[in-house]
């Protein structure tokens, strides 16, 4: 007698956690990103008659992309930690048109609020938690355990096309320089 | 089959007896409930939250009537329908918004108190992690309903607080993404946070209130000296009428009537609030509406939230989301990191006493840090503040292992 109930028990246990485990699996698609989310990701840049050492601010994914066409000086006026290499020579920029350009997301690696530009300074000072980038998007000081991101893009003349994957970026992820 | 009486009218006392018992329910839930008498008006606090919440309750269901969650919506649906157009909307609004904050006060000082007591061991250990359960239930109900005036306080909080989710190094952008439903706060983030806010945390927190009621029954409420006495033997003094020598009174109508008076001090202050200084529970910066592309210069929590949030602030991300992490769970380990099997108040228990008031002092100065830019000497006490917080928790072990017993109750 016990042991068909433990038989029933245990089928209906199975039975049950069956259900449960679709359940779980829909609930989990159900916080998925929506497709028309997903399609929305592409954004055109166009980068001729940009102003040297300007801040620009682009849309892409709904995130704030930060664009500097960086001077051929861009020493951070003051280094944290000694750290005040020229950004002109940063290997994270990206060249287009013979000018080189700073391509970020434009979310402090620490907790994601947006860095202010301080163009006399040739820095970035993040208003959260006090973290600071250079012009190439470079961390020169803590909290951020990382530089600022740079989107997947593709080079066409003067535009750029953020999300898409060109060969340029091909080439930087090769050497080590986008994740 | 039980008994009925067939000749008892509907709905007389009798024909309830009958059928729901109403008068052991009444013994048993209130008038033979047992409250120590030795106690202040710091044990009036639980029902204080309670009542609190039921103000939470009461105002949220008016603003749930005309508010929207939509992204271009929500806003103006807020401040201007609810504000403007709907007749005492200000009301339920300010309410609700300054219950919000003064029952995090409330919570601080009903945990201060059973810290300060001794009220979470010898058998009250359910009594404080249920407790633990419903503030970390209320702080997730609160963040989830700052979320929906859609202001710029609201998408920058959800901006930083998801991205805890990628947990520092390991990069689990996916999951972020995934609690957001998108890759940054939209519309699939306003309405999950507004479901959680009006149905699912408020069924958390309503269950966790019975459970907490539930885990004081037996070991029953603690008093001043930490004293052990027979419940029940006190309680039989009582119902024989020797109620000066008891040392109990029932809940109901002698605690009761002691809590309503608590209440009514407590909601002349709260209301003075409410009418005069709503604006504490107002941050300008969520007056403007939320803008992914511009974060406001200085983002802050609500004051309730800032002492977690500082001992995030002065650490590198991985180091101090550990610290973070550390200090969410910490308080849960309280009955078990007490080695002391005293139950006594915490000036009769020596080095337990300075730890207590320096928790205290500790947990003031990082709010006030959290609050202030980081910068300068702010960035330095901040940091000693939070390394003096994980110190103190390491401690506590040490320091009530070697506590003396405490002998002779008055």
């Amino acid at each position: 007698m016990s042991d068909r109930r433990d038989f029933f028990g245990k089928m209906l246990g199975a039975y049950a956690g069956l259900g449960a485990l679709g359940a779980l699996y829909a609930a989990k698609r159900t916080w998925d990103p929506l497709p028309s989310v997903k399609a929305g990701g592409f954004t055109t840049l166009d980068l001729s008659n940009m102003q040297e050492n300007k801040l620009y601010v682009e849309k892409w994914r709904g995130k704030p992309i930060l664009i500097i066409k960086v001077a051929k000086n861009s020493k951070p006026a003051t280094a944290p930690n000694g750290n005040d290499k020229n950004a002109y020579d940063d290997k994270r920029l990206i060249t287009v048109g013979g000018h080189k350009y700073m391509i970020v997301v434009g979310l402090c690696t620490h907790l994601g609020c947006i860095p202010d530009y301080f163009p006399e300074k040739n820095k970035f000072i993040c208003p959260c938690h006090g973290g600071q980038f250079n012009a190439a998007g470079e961390v020169l000081k803590a909290p951020p355990p990382s530089p600022l991101v740079i989107p997947p893009f593709k080079i066409t003349g003067t535009k750029v096309v953020l999300g898409e994957v060109g060969s340029e970026y091909k080439k930087l992820k090769e050497a080590g320089v986008v994740a | 089959m039980a008994h009925f009486d067939l000749n008892a009218r509907p709905f007389s006392h009798q024909w309830l007896n009958d059928r729901l018992a109403v008068d052991t329910l009444k013994r048993v839930l209130s008038t033979e409930y047992w409250i120590p008498k030795n106690i202040n008006f710091l044990w009036a606090m639980g029902m204080v939250l309670a009542a609190t919440f039921g103000v939470l309750l009461i105002s949220g269901i008016f603003l749930l009537m005309y508010y929207i969650p939509d992204t271009k919506l929500a806003f103006d649906s807020v401040n201007h329908t609810i504000m403007g157009e709907v007749g005492y909307g200000w009301l339920w609004r300010h309410m609700h918004g300054v219950a919000a904050s003064v029952v995090f006060l409330i919570i601080y000082i009903h945990m201060f108190t059973g810290i300060y007591y001794g009220s979470y061991k010898r058998g009250r250990e359910l009594i404080w992690l249920s407790g633990m359960l419903l503030f970390v239930s209320f702080s997730a109900e609160a963040f989830s309903g700052y979320m929906l005036p859609w202001g710029q306080m609201s998408y920058w909080a959800g901006m930083v607080i998801t991205n805890l989710f990628s947990l520092g190094s390991l990069d689990l952008n996916g999951l972020v993404e995934w609690i957001r439903g998108d890759y940054v706060p939209g519309q699939a983030f306003l309405g999950r946070f507004f479901m959680l806010h009006v149905l699912l945390m408020p069924l958390i927190i309503m269950a966790l209130i019975v459970l907490h009621f539930g885990t004081l029954r037996i070991p029953h409420v603690n008093n001043k000296d930490g004293e052990e006495f027979d419940f029940e033997a006190e309680a039989e003094k009582w119902k024989a009428g020797k109620r000066k020598e008891s040392k109990v009174i029932p809940f109901n109508p002698v605690f009761l009537s002691k809590d309503t008076f608590v209440l009514g001090i407590y909601f002349i202050f709260y209301f003075y609030l409410v009418f005069y200084h709503f604006e504490f529970a107002m941050d300008p910066v969520n007056f403007d509406p939320a803008n992914g592309l511009k974060t406001p210069p200085h983002i802050y929590p609500e004051w309730y939230f800032l002492w977690s949030y500082e001992i995030l602030r002065p650490f590198s991300k991985n180091a101090g989301l550990i610290a973070f992490g550390f200090a969410q769970v910490i308080f849960f380990l309280l009955p078990f990191l007490d080695r002391s099997p005293n139950v006594a108040p915490a000036n009769r228990r020596g080095l337990f006493s300075i730890w207590f008031w320096i928790l205290l002092i500790d947990m003031i100065v990082l709010s006030v840090m959290g609050k202030v830019p980081p910068m300068g000497i702010y960035t330095t006490i901040g940091t000693v503040a939070a390394w003096t917080f994980i110190i103190l928790w390491i401690a506590l072990p040490f320091i009530t292992k070697a506590e003396k017993t405490v002998r002779g109750h008055k």
